[in-house]
């Protein structure tokens, strides 16, 4: 008995110690490359907690011998953007101010889209959702010109509820899919069902559906906060000196040529700017990788 | 009057978007498409003269450049974005112990501003006071890293910074592939002894064909897109050696004046992502259909 045992035994340990190496090298692996994702990161706040000479002097990835936040006060509010020196503080604002309406209007807009398309079929309500639908995947830049001519002639153009606008109508295209998929698994015998009881349109929309889309709004909130406070293009397109969202006077700081370079003040303007989409990204993780999957995988 | 509305209420609430989306979409695209065919240099003018813009395109270098550059980087992207995203998933499918702490480190560049991310690079690729100078600064004086500067490798530094952006997304949509493979079948072959590399090869990564089409869609139209990345990481420079069409169009719109290229421009734009989206639209919404 402990004859037979004894090499059978020998080999279980020696495939299990291959185990554990092979576990530890996955594991080193998977540390690794969290470090190349990390890095920038690092490297950002780390810049950015240095002084001017230190940089010149020191090394990319050391740690700030001795860490001054005089970077991140001069990224907010006096860096320059061009002639003029307020920091990003106003150009956050904007961005605030551009995202929140934009956001609410096209997350609402999308949830009674969706809400016709999957619960109100009638005829040709497929054709409208597929042309929404490919609205979401033309490159912008085919959009770029005539919108600058509409947004001159409508006297918006340059302004922020312009740039509300621009945002809201590219949306539409992304939050009306979003609500559409979620609501096309609510059984339409619910709609049906009320309807007999008496219940109309806005009624079932507000008393049964409302109710339900928690989880959906959350992910069309966080992906259209996010598309819209990283937005660039239309951001440099249209707008002016004094209505410019963040990314745009980030990259005319980074971008300024007058006087010496600032490097710690780009890294701390750099995290400013990522700082509001970073947060929703960590204390929503999971909505945000919803959205960003509903695009692109079915259901 | 109040019976109709109620019949027609849902008509009614599509409608606002559909009119925007027939103008904003539809008809934009076709006046793009109308100006394209004109003279129109600094103000549109809508007289048709034929191909001429397109003619100026294809006999200009930096519209060359410009689209072989595209070429290149979406093929590096897109290649190696899916190679490393499929890689992660894999080494992420084992059953590890703090997968959602590693997953939410790769994948937090997703939320960051293409300029965010642009400028973090731009300091990091600096040949005088990045990586060059860190690496010369540990004994090796010689160590040269110029690609940013370099007008015959800047590409290959926003394929470097695009890479490190959506590779964690591109794990993410395998790994939610890996998790729907049918836990049966794997357990099957393990059964009969199967080696668990060739289990991978021969049924799951198959078996997730779709995935690979869904990533490629969404890492191509993203790399046709390509315009923040660019703006912040090189601006187009050295020279124009990093031009991509979607920073030529916005030269040609803004800063040159050049209406009549800026609209054929996006129109070759335009036709690249219909050839690549219109397929796999057309596909998908048959299948939903079936």
């Amino acid at each position: 008995m402990t004859d037979l045992s004894m090499p059978q035994a020998q080999t279980r340990s020696q495939s299990a110690t291959g185990k554990i190496a092979l576990r530890w090298l996955l594991y080193v692996l998977l540390g690794l490359f969290a470090l190349y994702y990390l890095m920038p990161l690092f490297v950002m706040l780390t810049t950015s907690l240095k002084s001017l000479e230190e940089i010149r002097t020191g090394s990319l990835i050391s740690l700030p011998r001795e860490v001054s936040f005089d970077a991140w006060k001069t990224a907010w509010s006096g860096a320059c953007t061009g002639i003029q020196c307020e920091g990003l503080r106003p150009y956050f604002w904007n961005s605030v101010l551009i995202a929140v309406p934009a956001v609410f209007l096209s997350t609402l807009i999308g949830a009674l889209n969706g809400y016709v398309v999957a619960q109100w079929r009638f005829k040709g309500a497929n054709i409208i959702f597929s042309l929404m639908l490919f609205g979401c995947f033309i490159p912008f830049q085919v959009v770029l010109l005539p919108m600058a001519r509409l947004l001159g002639m409508m006297g918006i153009a340059g302004t922020i509820p312009g740039l509300i606008f621009v945002h809201v109508i590219y949306g539409l295209g992304f939050t009306t899919l979003f609500f559409r998929n979620y609501y096309v698994t609510i059984p339409s015998e619910l709609t049906k069902a009320a309807r007999v009881d008496g219940a109309g349109f806005l009624r079932i929309f507000w008393s049964i559906f409302m109710p339900l889309s928690l989880p959906i709004i959350v992910v069309t909130v966080i992906w259209q906060f996010t598309q819209i406070w990283n937005d660039f293009l239309f951001g440099v397109s249209f707008s002016q000196a004094g209505t410019q969202p963040v990314t745009v006077a980030l990259n005319n700081i980074v971008n300024s040529t007058t006087g010496v370079k600032e490097y710690n003040v780009d890294m701390a303007a750099a995290i400013i700017a990522g700082l509001p989409t970073l947060l929703v990204y960590v204390v929503a993780g999971k909505y945000f990788i919803r959205g960003l999957t509903a695009g692109s995988v079915k259901g | 009057m109040s019976e109709w509305l109620e019949n027609h209420l849902p008509k009614v609430v599509l409608a606002p978007s559909f009119i925007a989306v027939l103008i904003f979409v539809y008809g934009f695209i076709g006046w793009t498409a109308w100006v394209s065919l004109t003279r129109s240099k600094l103000l549109p003018k809508y007289e048709i003269h034929g191909f001429i813009q397109y003619e100026r395109l294809f006999d200009s270098p930096r519209w060359d450049t410009a689209i072989n550059n595209l070429y290149l980087f979406g093929a590096l992207f897109i290649v190696i974005a899916m190679v490393l995203g499929l890689l992660l998933a894999i080494l992420l499918d084992q059953k590890i112990r703090v997968e959602g702490a590693i997953r939410t480190i790769y994948l937090y560049p997703m939320a960051l501003s293409m300029i965010v991310t642009g400028t973090a690079w731009k300091w990091i690729l600096n040949p005088g006071l990045g990586i060059e100078s860190m690496v010369q600064g540990w004994g090796f004086p010689n160590f040269e890293f110029d690609w940013l500067v370099n007008p015959d490798y800047a590409i290959y530094t926003i394929v470097l910074a695009a890479i490190w952006q959506s590779s964690g997304f591109v794990m993410a949509l395998f790994l939610a592939g890996l998790r729907s493979v049918d836990g049966e079948i794997i357990k099957a072959a393990q059964v009969d002894g199967i080696p668990t590399w060739r289990i991978y090869t021969a049924i799951i990564i198959p078996s997730m064909a779709p995935i690979f089409l869904s990533a490629f869609i969404v890492l191509a139209h993203l790399a046709i897109k390509s315009f923040d990345l660019v703006i912040a990481l090189t601006g187009g420079g050295p020279g124009y050696a990093t031009d991509l069409p979607a920073t030529y169009m916005y030269a040609m719109a803004f800063s040159r004046g050049d209406i009549g290229q800026a609209a054929s421009s996006a129109m070759i734009m335009m036709l690249v992502v219909f050839a690549i989206v219109v397929p796999y639209l057309y596909s998908e919404l048959r299948a939903k259909n079936d």
